[in-house]
């Protein structure tokens, strides 16, 4: 035999540390990027909508654009 | 599966006649088919194949094993590495090592999309005819001020990146 012996490597629970290891894992990750996602994507996106429609004017929109001569029933005269 | 599927096989001649005979119970009439017998494989799940390594032994390796009969601990190191080397091929230390094949794949790829750049080159420059008229930058800003006028995509897009009162892009 070798000089000294090695060291017995572990025998046995290798797929539930496994899976532990992976279950945590995919947990964190999903939940962070669900995280990230709200907090940096949706929620931006709400409040943009509705700054944008808080103090809205459709018609003074209307006349911008009738003005400027894109509606086709509607000309700028 | 029927024994009768069997029968087609024959027909197609798939199995010689000798592994038929072979097959049952003849095996003394013909030398079994070398790709009949169990095989030895190095693979990290199978720790202890079918076979031995090594088939034919030398004189010097059948007088080893006719000592490994004998107690072990009379054995040397040499002699027992020997014997492992007789029964295996390659260690585990050995079969798992990482070769550095990473390297020829990457150089490999990336020489390709070189070469898929330079052949794109070429083409923009050879083969290809003008762009379309729409391209050109008047007609560009032309489509962008109409875009604005029409207020594309006012909350998050286009017409919210614009300042009509400074008539400009915002910063």
């Amino acid at each position: 035999m070798s000089a000294a012996l090695l060291p017995k490597p572990q025998m046995r629970g290798l797929l539930a540390r496994r899976m532990k290891f992976h279950l945590l894992g995919a947990f964190l990750v999903s939940m962070g990027y669900a995280t990230l996602y709200k907090f940096g994507i949706a929620e931006p996106r709400k409040q943009a909508y509705a700054d944008f429609y808080r103090n809205y004017d459709p018609m003074k929109d209307f006349e911008a654009m009738k003005a400027a001569g894109v509606l086709e029933s509607a000309p700028p005269k | 599966m029927l024994a009768s599927r069997v029968f087609s096989l024959v027909g197609r001649r798939s199995i010689s006649t000798s592994l038929c005979l072979g097959a049952h119970g003849h095996a003394g009439v013909v030398k079994a088919e070398e790709y009949t017998l169990p095989v030895y494989a190095d693979r990290r799940d199978v720790p202890l194949p079918e076979v031995a390594f090594v088939r034919e032994l030398s004189a010097q390796q059948r007088a080893l094993k006719e000592k490994e009969k004998a107690a072990w601990s009379a054995l040397s190191v040499e002699e027992k590495v020997e014997l492992y080397r007789i029964k295996f091929n390659e260690t585990y230390a050995e079969m798992n090592k990482g070769t550095n094949e990473w390297k020829t794949i990457l150089g490999g790829v990336l020489f390709f999309l070189g070469l898929t750049g330079v052949i794109l080159i070429w083409q923009k420059n050879f083969m290809y005819g003008p762009v379309p008229h729409t391209f050109t930058d008047e007609w560009v800003s032309a489509q962008t001020k109409r875009m604005l006028d029409m207020r594309v995509n006012p909350v998050q897009g286009i017409t919210a990146q614009w300042d009509f009162d400074k008539n400009e892009w915002k910063k």
